[in-house]
């Protein structure tokens, strides 16, 4: 039996769905257009106001938002509501050590978690399940979102965050989860993890919710077969709010966006022009439900596809594909989003020429960084002592920026890679899209 | 008194350490001594030659991470206990040593010892006290 949390709205009919977006772009539109000046400054240079926008037809005449914009805005530029109503903010990392940071009033965050509680009863979550949150918690939005979203549909919550893996399958078994929320590659090492402890068959797991990265179908497979379970597809950003933004349902073909809060588009990523349904492009988000950070056109830089096909589970809601690619150079390693320009800004402040290589990789299921720095003469010394505290430092300065560690191996220099003159700054072996 | 070591930076990789040396052999220079300080990602190849201008100029020439440092090279007799002699005497003086490596010279009996020290001169002075001799660049060819 297919389980939905707000049946009346996931299954809403098209016209129904069409009429919220309708009504709340208007609606967002002026709240943006009288509470964010940085916004409407973009407006009126586009020849916009928001008259002009009378129903999600007229939402191409808007200027889009970019990570730049967030970032130019940091922290404050796009918050459209008074601090004092705002009650959280969650946050990501971003390009040159400035971090994005979204706002929450009570109302979004309610809103979001029941965006998450949609996707654990569309995995067949309900409130006598056992749910198992490991994503981290804290300023990422894996861990608070789920954990409300669990909340919501009345599960026992396991807030257990990542890490401390012989714990989590410890209270797996003790407590006899049957819902895991965490990264992919996570799920996979808990699987390879139970399998050395000799302990799958006491798992009681039957769904997965796991998103935050790149997978593929064949790590699909391995989840569901390590752990016993069926494996769920999650999407979201913390500029748009966080997981929950689409969900997979039973069908495992596709997430449902969450249309009556974010109107998807696909764009030319070159162009900016808006493509057909069903073309391949980058995905924008609108949020017209949101009060304290609204975003109007965020392009997202993820390369996707959008599909209104009839979902056997009932839902109406459209479905976009896992994520193809990318439009900028962002990375997602483990979950975190790295950008090349982070590394270089690192190099650069600790003295190593910016001639870098990073080289990402899968090995059973979890993600290998590696950056390969050159050694420049004016550092070098005699000693190990001096360079390896040196690489130690470096290492340290890297994983302040990234939040991740990364593996720095010292190369000569002029030794890495360069093709027709220029150099290969990045080499993803994952083969995730 | 000190003499000039030559530090190579070399990658912890198949062959890249015998490239550095081709490059000097193919150049005509002679290594009088050598020493390697490796970890599981990089090699530190010390030497000494003769000519410090050229080697080190063929090591830039040719792109080469190098270093020159001013090391001393410890007279040392050819029979037991000769390092453990200067080794004492650097242990009483409260001495760190950074590193160490030791050849024969071409006459009979003789040794040196190349120590890294943070200050030569008082290395140089607890030594001298002691009765051992410090070598000149040239004394060692």
């Amino acid at each position: 039996m297919t389980k939905y949390y707000q049946p009346e709205i996931e299954c809403a009919s098209r016209e129904q769905i069409q009429q919220w977006q309708d009504e709340r772009l208007v609606k967002q539109v002026k709240h943006v257009w009288d509470n964010v000046p940085y916004y409407r400054a973009k407006m009126e240079a586009a020849g916009v106001t928001p008259e002009d926008i009378k129903s999600t037809a007229d939402l191409h005449k808007l200027p889009f938002i970019t990570k730049d914009d967030l970032r130019e805005c940091y922290p404050y530029g796009l918050l459209a509501k008074p601090l004092d109503e705002c009650v959280r903010i969650q946050s990501t990392s971003g390009t040159t050590g400035k971090r994005v940071v979204a706002f929450y009033t009570q109302h979004d965050i309610d809103l979001w978690e029941e965006c998450c509680a949609r996707a654990i009863m569309a995995v067949g979550g309900d409130k006598d399940d056992v749910c198992h949150v490991s994503y981290g918690y804290g300023l990422f939005t894996g861990g608070p979102g789920l954990n409300g979203g669990s909340h919501k549909v009345g599960c026992l919550t396991l807030p257990m965050s990542s890490g401390n893996t012989e714990r989590q399958l410890q209270f797996m078994t003790d407590l006899g989860s049957t819902i895991l929320c965490c990264t992919p590659s996570y799920a996979a090492y808990l699987g390879e993890s139970a399998k050395e402890m000799g302990i799958t068959d006491k798992l009681k797991l039957k769904a997965g919710i796991f998103g935050a990265e790149a997978w593929t179908e064949e790590m699909r497979r391995d989840i569901e077969k390590s752990l016993g379970l069926k494996a769920y597809d999650i999407y979201g950003l913390t500029e748009i709010s966080g997981p929950g933004v689409s969900f997979e349902c039973e069908a495992q073909s596709g997430m449902h966006i969450n249309e009556d809060h974010f109107i998807a588009e696909i764009i030319n990523p070159e162009t900016g022009e808006v493509l057909p349904e069903g073309e391949k492009g980058e995905l924008v988000f609108t949020s017209i439900t949101k009060e304290a950070f609204p975003l109007l056109r965020y392009r997202t830089r993820d390369i996707c596809v959008l599909s209104r096909e009839k979902c056997p589970c009932g839902r109406t809601h459209v479905k976009m594909c896992k994520p193809m690619g990318r439009s900028d150079d962002m990375l997602i390693i483990r979950g975190v989003n790295v950008f090349p320009s982070q590394i270089e800004s690192v190099l650069l402040a600790q003295g190593f020429p910016p001639n870098y290589q990073i080289i990402v990789d899968r090995v059973n299921n979890t993600d290998t960084f590696d950056i390969n720095v050159e050694m420049p003469p004016e550092k070098f010394t005699d000693t190990v002592r001096e360079v390896t505290a040196m690489e130690k430092e470096l290492v340290a300065a890297l994983k302040a920026m990234l939040g991740i560690v990364a593996k720095v191996h010292l190369m000569a220099p002029k030794s890495i890679q360069r093709s027709e003159g220029k150099a290969v700054r990045v080499v993803d072996k994952r083969k995730l899209y | 008194m000190s003499v000039k070591q030559i530090s190579v930076f070399v990658e912890n990789q198949a062959g890249l350490l015998s490239e550095v040396t081709t490059l000097l052999a193919d150049n005509g220079i002679n290594l009088r001594a050598l020493s390697i300080a490796d970890t599981s990602d990089f090699g530190i190849l010390r030497i000494i030659v003769e000519d410090v201008e050229k080697a080190a100029q063929i090591l830039r020439d040719h792109g080469n991470t190098y270093t020159v440092t001013e090391v001393l090279a410890v007279k040392m007799d050819d029979k037991t206990g000769g390092l453990a002699k200067i080794l004492k005497v650097l242990a009483d003086a409260e001495i760190f040593l950074e590193y160490a490596y030791a050849f024969l010279l071409q006459k009979p009996g003789e040794a040196c010892l190349i120590i890294r020290v943070p200050d030569n001169d008082a290395a140089e002075a607890a030594l001298a006290a002691a009765g051992i001799g410090i070598a000149k660049q040239e004394d060692l060819f």
